[in-house]
């Protein structure tokens, strides 16, 4: 029964790294509409950024700062470039403009940067410790936190700060917030900046467990069953769709993989998400559309 | 019911000039072997005319009937896993009625994953149809039964004859896909020219009216998916014998589907023919970068993987920029080609 537990525990942390890269499509989609497939290319940027900086010897902290600058710059960049001049078109155009835009960042970042693997130590032991009769990795408790934190600060932010509440304006109905003066342009700017901080973190978070590499940008495909249960336009619903699926799947691949002759992970997540649709198509949280003729 | 969306038109030529065209295009078609090497063929045609197919199986679903999908490469490994079996495990059955089979094989999958399309619409829809994406690429690499047990899960055609025509050659390759696709080209119109057409048009651009006129949205939802995965399963199909010879899973990755993605967004939604402006970009742009490094020295980048990424920020720049300045896809630019040269000829008369 212990080792049903502790496949629930480390599948429950492992959904909480999928809410992380989550989080930062739920904070786009509901500014701007788009669904931002770069999220993963945006996450590989972050980390290989990171990564070359600590290794020319640049201290952690300033490593963070200047390579949260550099994501600032970006999404500026990425607001100026694609989104302004694709603004009004249909979210179908926009999700392959950012398809288009990941090709971009990932050619990019492993341009500068190169295609190596890069070892990333946050000095975080990853050990595991015992916490109420089963073993928890000391990193995922950490990683957890971290996430937590993450969470609550844009949680403040958005309901505490003026920024927040043009934002959640904006979510609600662009054109009203419109016509009483926020500009669009500038809540992009900022929306798709804190997204790439996230990435930031995002990055960091998965680059130190599986090392700084293209494979990381392919987390956003893990993010996507999460968004479809717990909701594109929720953040709390990305947390609980995290949790949801990093400990099914984790259960899934220990009790049903077997029987199949294989890891079931690679899809198992997508089915239970259409499942999951079937029985609630607006996901967990999600807003419901209602329909008028 | 209008009879298309005022958006969307698909301009049919007149009568006259219509029938000159499509039989002028046949006679170009069936003439391109001669006028092309075996290079140009296997590498280029070929495959940009099975791409623009699947291409109009998408576009089927997602233009006319408004549904998203990004699993359409999982139909195309079905119709080529289906084919492979079919024609291995009952080789008494013509090439053919296989390739028939093998769509109906991947329209029924089509029906079955479109289910969640009566309940979910727009990304949910999207993100969803990649389950069938991931599953079935699972499904062919785990399970060994579909590719005979073969050690490496490829599938390679047994053989490829019509009566006794050999279709092993280039040439013959191309005729089998020229000669299917211009057959799928004539349903595509048939379809979307019927009272099914305009029902799916109708779907897309309201459901919830279509739905109050008597429009039966689940049953033509369903229908749209199946008919797009028929469409997708023989290109499959064909991507795996007439293309590329020996195939496996991972041909039909999630790469497949965002590129049959492109080709329609790029090509322009709702129609038929802007598909293969699309497939053509797809297939033409990468070979193009690659001849231009050849010409262009580009060894101070450093080694190949820099000139790979070196594509890959072109080919995303492209795309996002084709986004932006042809908003209707490339079949409008082609259009408007035909009108200025129309409209010259008139003034210059």
């Amino acid at each position: 029964m212990s080792y049903f537990f502790e496949t629930l525990v480390s599948g429950l942390f492992a959904g909480v790294m999928y809410s992380l890269v989550a989080i930062g499509f739920v904070l786009i989609y509901k500014a701007s509409g788009v669904f931002n497939f770069a999220q993963g290319a945006m996450l590989l940027f972050a980390a290989l950024t990171f990564v070359t900086l600590i290794e020319k010897g640049m201290p952690f902290a300033l490593a963070f700062i200047v390579t949260s600058l550099v994501m600032v710059a970006m999404a500026i960049l990425i607001e100026w470039l694609v989104l302004r001049p694709l603004r009004n078109r249909d979210p179908l155009t926009l999700f392959m403009a950012t398809l288009g835009l990941s090709y971009v960042i990932e050619g990019f970042a492993q341009l500068l940067m190169g295609m190596d693997v890069h070892m990333l130590d946050l000095g975080i032991p990853d050990v595991a410790v015992q916490v109420g009769g089963i073993y928890v990795s000391q990193f995922d408790i950490i990683a957890s936190l971290i996430a937590l934190t993450l969470v609550a600060t844009l949680a403040i932010a958005f309901n505490k700060t003026r920024m927040g509440i043009s934002l959640r304006a904006v979510a609600a109905d662009t054109l009203a917030a419109q016509s009483i003066g926020i500009r669009l342009p500038v809540i992009w700017r900022i929306v798709w900046s804190v997204a790439g901080i996230v990435a930031l973190v995002a990055g960091l978070v998965w680059g130190s467990r599986q090392g700084v590499q293209y494979s990381l940008s392919l987390v956003t495909l893990k993010a996507l069953p999460v968004l479809i249960i717990g909701g594109f336009s929720s953040i709390p619903g990305a947390i609980a769709g995290g949790l949801l699926v990093g400990a099914t799947e984790a259960l899934a691949d220990i009790y049903v993989g077997p029987l199949v002759n294989g890891s079931v992970s690679a899809w198992f997540a997508y089915i239970l998400a259409v499942g999951f649709l079937l029985v609630r198509p607006a996901g967990l949280f999600g807003d419901r559309e209602i329909e008028r003729v | 019911m209008q009879e298309s969306a005022p958006s969307k038109p698909f301009r049919q030529p007149a009568f006259g000039v219509g029938t000159v065209a499509v039989v002028g295009g046949l006679i170009a078609a069936f003439a391109v072997p001669a006028l092309a090497d075996d290079y140009w063929l296997s590498s280029i045609i070929i495959p940009t005319v099975i791409m623009g197919l699947a291409g109009i199986g998408l576009n089927l679903l997602m233009g006319y009937t408004g549904l998203v999908s990004i699993g359409s490469a999982a139909f195309m490994s079905i119709g080529a896993f289906s084919t492979y079996n079919l024609l291995l495990r009952a080789p008494f059955l013509p090439l053919p009625v296989v390739l028939i089979f093998a769509g109906l094989i991947a329209a029924i999958a089509g029906v079955i994953f479109g289910l969640p399309s009566l309940r979910i619409k727009g990304f949910y829809l999207g993100a969803s149809t990649l389950g069938a994406q991931f599953l079935f690429e699972w499904l062919f690499t785990n399970f060994s039964w579909f590719s005979n047990d073969s050690q490496s899960l490829t599938i390679s055609a047994p053989r490829l004859q019509i009566l006794d025509y050999d279709l092993q050659s280039a040439t013959g390759r191309y005729y089998l896909v020229i000669a299917t696709t211009v057959l799928l080209i004539a349903l595509a119109f048939a379809i979307v020219k019927s009272r099914v057409g305009r029902e799916w048009m109708a779907i897309r651009d309201m459901d919830v009216a279509a739905s109050v006129i008597g429009i039966r949205v689940a049953r033509r939802k369903l229908l749209s998916f199946g008919i797009s995965s028929f469409f997708l399963g023989i290109a499959g199909a064909l991507w795996a014998y007439g293309y590329l010879g020996t195939a496996d899973a991972h041909a039909f990755n999630l790469d497949k589907s965002f590129q049959i993605l492109f080709i329609v967004i790029i090509g322009g939604v709702a129609t038929i023919f802007g598909n293969f402006l699309g497939a053509a970009f797809i297939v033409l742009t990468p070979i193009l970068l690659d001849r231009l490094s050849l010409i262009i020295d580009l060894s101070f980048l450093g080694d190949q993987g820099a000139l790979a990424n070196l594509q890959h920020i072109i080919f995303g720049t492209i795309i996002i920029v084709l986004l932006i300045k042809e908003p209707d896809g490339l079949s409008s630019l082609g259009r408007r080609g035909v009108e200025a040269l129309r409209s010259r000829a008139r003034s210059s008369n």
